[in-house]
């Protein structure tokens, strides 16, 4: 830690170890990157409990205001605060505008390739991708097949996982086409960051990202259907008992729309009423954050009670956007994944901006024998799944656990796909009283209406667990402030 | 506003409004019990639960304690506080994105202090002032919902189920209360009587407020007119219907639609019996049968609203 001790630095790191995963905040030599040091400075300036004092009083701040979520399992259903992380994570102008970029294109190829094989399906003719790929996916909706999608947007609302590699790149994880969430997080924590280090967050000029709610709106009035210039939006929430409820009341009540169940809208003739006091209302736009398959029991899944019976055909006939579109998990199916640098070229005859994690596709008979061989080196993930559910991570698993996903694995291959198991970068966190590095990843939300939308930042994910590398909220993840410098 | 949440904000204020009408009547039950003098203790704990509504579970046991720890922590008995606060943090829950933040927050503490165990150890400590702190609880949610709430649609709901519950356990109280009021028992010393005269008023918190109107010179006729036929106290029946017409005109002028004729006629039918009856009148007819008539109408007045704002028919609403 030669370079560091210019700065009283020593006290605040503590055990810091530095390997071979990028460090956001240090240099491989230990010395502090240059966007950190106006950080760093900051923590080593402050008395030694000071730390503790703002995170307490941030913890207060996220109690009142309510942004915590449900723990089940006790009869009264306890509320905890959502888990964050006092530290903002950096990301520099020049970063930044590459990650933008590279959304940008891999975003609008993702929206061509689904319009592509809900209508003519070239590139399933071409070749490019496979066609029994596509009709496997459990994702894929037969019901959208030659659907007019107004403005063509399949996927309005994105949220797409990044990672950065050893080298300092960015790549992708995967995209979250269905229902993302998280973003009331984003908005909160940068509310709470904002009161916790005032002057800093001056001095660094950080682009705001507050007007998320007021992009979303827009993004969802550009989609409602023709002629309806003043168009009735609500948010469709599966109720109370749903984990993300806190998330869906917060946006509802930023953006001003109502929060809507299944109940409250009933269809006739092919068009979408609310259930209101002053009698039924129209519908013209509905931000689904109900999953396909419990949205209309007449199409999909007939036993669920949280969706509309006829919600789909008033769709289908033009009277209601519903958004995202149905069957959007078709391109976010972690075997399709592996095309979409395919598609990239295919549709735009770009090169990707931000490239793919290295996928092994386990239909392949010599790409299973290798992944099979190789099961304590590989992370082996259900393709359908999110959240880190269905997922082995090879080097932390038992023999047993590896036993039972071969066995998984030789029974349906195209259930499963495996990805070398990475060394993704690490943020300081403040662990007591000193900072210890952690393993984050960034989830952008991406807005695509007339065009595409990305407030800069987005939600960093941290396994706050140490040595940990699963950030997903379920299983002990947390979050930090995203600040994207001017 | 979605009928589904009008129907939430309309039961959360309703069950508030009955947990704390519970609470006050057992605080005054628990007080006149104290003068042994006048009727028994199971006499007076019958008053009680039928002035509730009869809820099954209540039996007399022998000791009040444990009569009135059931009344206020026994989750499944429909009466009880804690079921009511549940049942009005249940819906508060549901409406989050509706009510402000303050209103949660007041709220979301009630629960969580008639929930905690200190709650029993302040109990079992002072019943008095467990009481009195659950009825602070209520009091500051009132007031909140008052400052930090858009008075639109569902702050007009919220008033609905508040004087709907409110007329219909006042007119229910002074039933049970008639032969107390007409049919005093002989007795050695008149202060008996004042005693459950003053209780009566107590119930409805309006001891003091009868006095400004009628100086303490307590007399059952007095009584009646008062909680029948004022107009300018919030416990009195007449103010409560007054202010349901309030409502309904008011949700009426914001929205787009005229309430069915059934409704304005139910609500102006009650309205006029009460503006245009003399106590003396009521007190030479049948007292109890004027009584359970308002009652009668208040159900029916519940009803008409949510036939009409909250579970209609589709064809009704599309051939509007």
């Amino acid at each position: 830690m030669s370079a560091a001790s210019s700065l009283p630095l020593d006290a605040l790191f503590g055990e810091y170890p530095l390997d071979a995963a990028f460090d956001e905040m240090r240099a491989p030599a230990g010395e502090v990157r240059s966007h950190y040091r106006a950080l760093a400075e900051t923590l080593a300036g402050l008395p030694p409990d000071e730390l503790q004092r703002r995170k307490q009083s941030a913890d207060l701040s996220f109690l009142t205001q309510g942004i915590t979520f449900t723990v089940y399992g006790r009869d009264e259903g306890t509320e905890r605060i959502f888990p964050y992380d006092l530290l903002p994570r950096l990301i520099t102008a020049a970063e930044w505008e590459r990650v933008e970029r590279g959304l940008t294109q891999r975003i609008t190829a993702l929206n061509l390739f689904l319009r592509d094989v809900y209508s003519e399906a070239r590139i399933l003719d071409d070749k490019v991708v496979p066609r029994e790929l596509v009709y496997s996916c459990k994702h894929y909706r037969r019901q959208m097949r030659g659907l007019q999608v107004p403005r063509n947007v399949y996927i309005a609302v994105v949220g797409s996982d990044l990672l950065r590699l050893n080298s300092g790149e960015f790549v992708v994880l995967e995209d979250n086409l269905r229902v993302p969430s998280g973003v009331s997080y984003m908005l909160t924590n940068r509310r709470v960051m904002k009161r916790t280090f005032p002057q800093l967050f001056s001095s660094y000029g950080v682009r705001p990202i507050e007007h998320y709610p007021q992009l979303l709106l827009a993004t969802l009035r550009s989609l409602a259907p023709e002629g309806q210039l003043e168009p009735n939006i609500v948010l469709l929430t599966p109720g109370v008992f749903n984990s993300a409820y806190f998330e869906h009341t917060y946006l509802a009540r930023q953006m001003g729309i109502d929060l809507v169940e299944g109940r409250d809208l009933v269809t006739h003739d092919n068009i979408v009423y609310m259930r209101t006091t002053d009698g039924l209302k129209r519908v013209d736009v509905i931000y689904r954050r109900v999953d396909d398959d419990f949205s209309d029991p007449l199409v999909f899944r007939a036993d669920s009670s949280l969706g509309c019976a006829g919600l789909f055909n008033a769709y289908r006939a033009g009277n209601v956007t519903v958004t995202n579109a149905f069957g959007t998990g078709l391109a976010d199916d972690k075997a399709v994944y592996a095309y979409v640098p395919k598609m990239i070229k295919y549709y735009l005859d770009e090169d990707p901006i931000l490239n793919n994690v290295e996928t092994f596709l386990l239909s392949d008979e010599l790409e299973r024998k290798h992944v099979l061989a190789n099961l304590d080196k590989l992370v082996v993930k259900a393709v359908g799944e999110s959240g880190g559910y269905g997922m082995l991570i090879g080097p932390h698993s038992t023999e047993a656990q590896r036993a039972e996903f071969a066995r998984a694995i030789e029974a349906n291959p195209r259930n499963y796909i495996a990805q070398p198991t990475l060394a993704f970068s690490r943020a300081p966190c403040l662990i007591d009283n000193h900072l210890e590095p952690r393993h984050v990843d960034l989830r952008p939300y991406i807005l695509f209406g007339d065009k595409v939308n990305i407030v800069p930042g987005g939600l960093t994910r941290v396994a706050l667990e140490k040595g940990s590398l699963v950030v997903n909220s379920s299983q002990g993840g947390g979050s930090k402030d995203t600040w994207v410098l001017e | 506003m979605l009928s589904r949440v009008a129907d939430s904000l309309y039961w959360m204020s309703r069950y508030l409004e009955r947990a704390e009408n519970t609470v006050r009547q057992l605080d005054v039950t628990m007080g006149l019990m104290l003068d042994t003098g006048g009727a028994s203790e199971i006499e007076r704990w019958q008053r009680l639960v039928n002035a509730l509504g009869k809820p099954a579970g209540l039996e007399w046991n022998g000791s009040l304690e444990a009569m009135a720890h059931r009344l206020i922590f026994d989750n499944l008995n429909h009466a009880a506080v804690t079921f009511c606060v549940n049942g009005a943090r249940e819906n508060a829950r549901q409406v989050r994105e509706e009510i402000s933040t303050e209103q949660w927050q007041r709220l979301n503490r009630l629960y969580h202090q008639i929930h905690s165990p200190q709650a029993e150890t302040q109990f079992s400590a002072s019943i008095g002032d467990a009481l009195a702190s659950i009825i602070d609880g209520i009091h500051l949610f009132k007031g909140v919902s008052n400052t930090t709430m858009i008075h639109g649609h569902g702050f007009q709901f919220m008033r609905l189920g508040r004087y709907l519950e409110r007329a219909y356990a006042t007119a229910t109280l002074l039933e049970v209360y008639q032969p107390v009021l007409f049919h005093p028992q002989e007795r050695e010393h008149e202060g008996y009587q004042y005693l459950e005269l003053v209780g009566l008023l107590r119930c409805c918190t309006s001891f003091e407020a009868y006095c400004q109107v009628y100086t303490a010179d307590v007399s059952s006729a007095r009584i009646l007119e008062f909680l029948l036929l004022n107009g300018d106290f919030p416990h009195a029946i007449r103010y409560c219907i007054d202010s349901i017409r309030d409502v309904i005109d008011s949700i009426q002028r914001t929205g787009g639609r005229r309430p069915p004729a059934e409704l304005i006629s139910g609500i102006g039918r009650l309205h006029a019996m009460l503006d245009f009856t003399t106590i003396g009148e009521i007190l030479h007819g049948d007292t109890s049968e004027f009584l359970h008539n308002i009652r009668e109408q208040c159900l029916r007045i519940h009803e008409l609203i949510y036939r009409y704002y909250v579970h209609y028919s589709i064809q009704s609403a599309l051939a509007s």
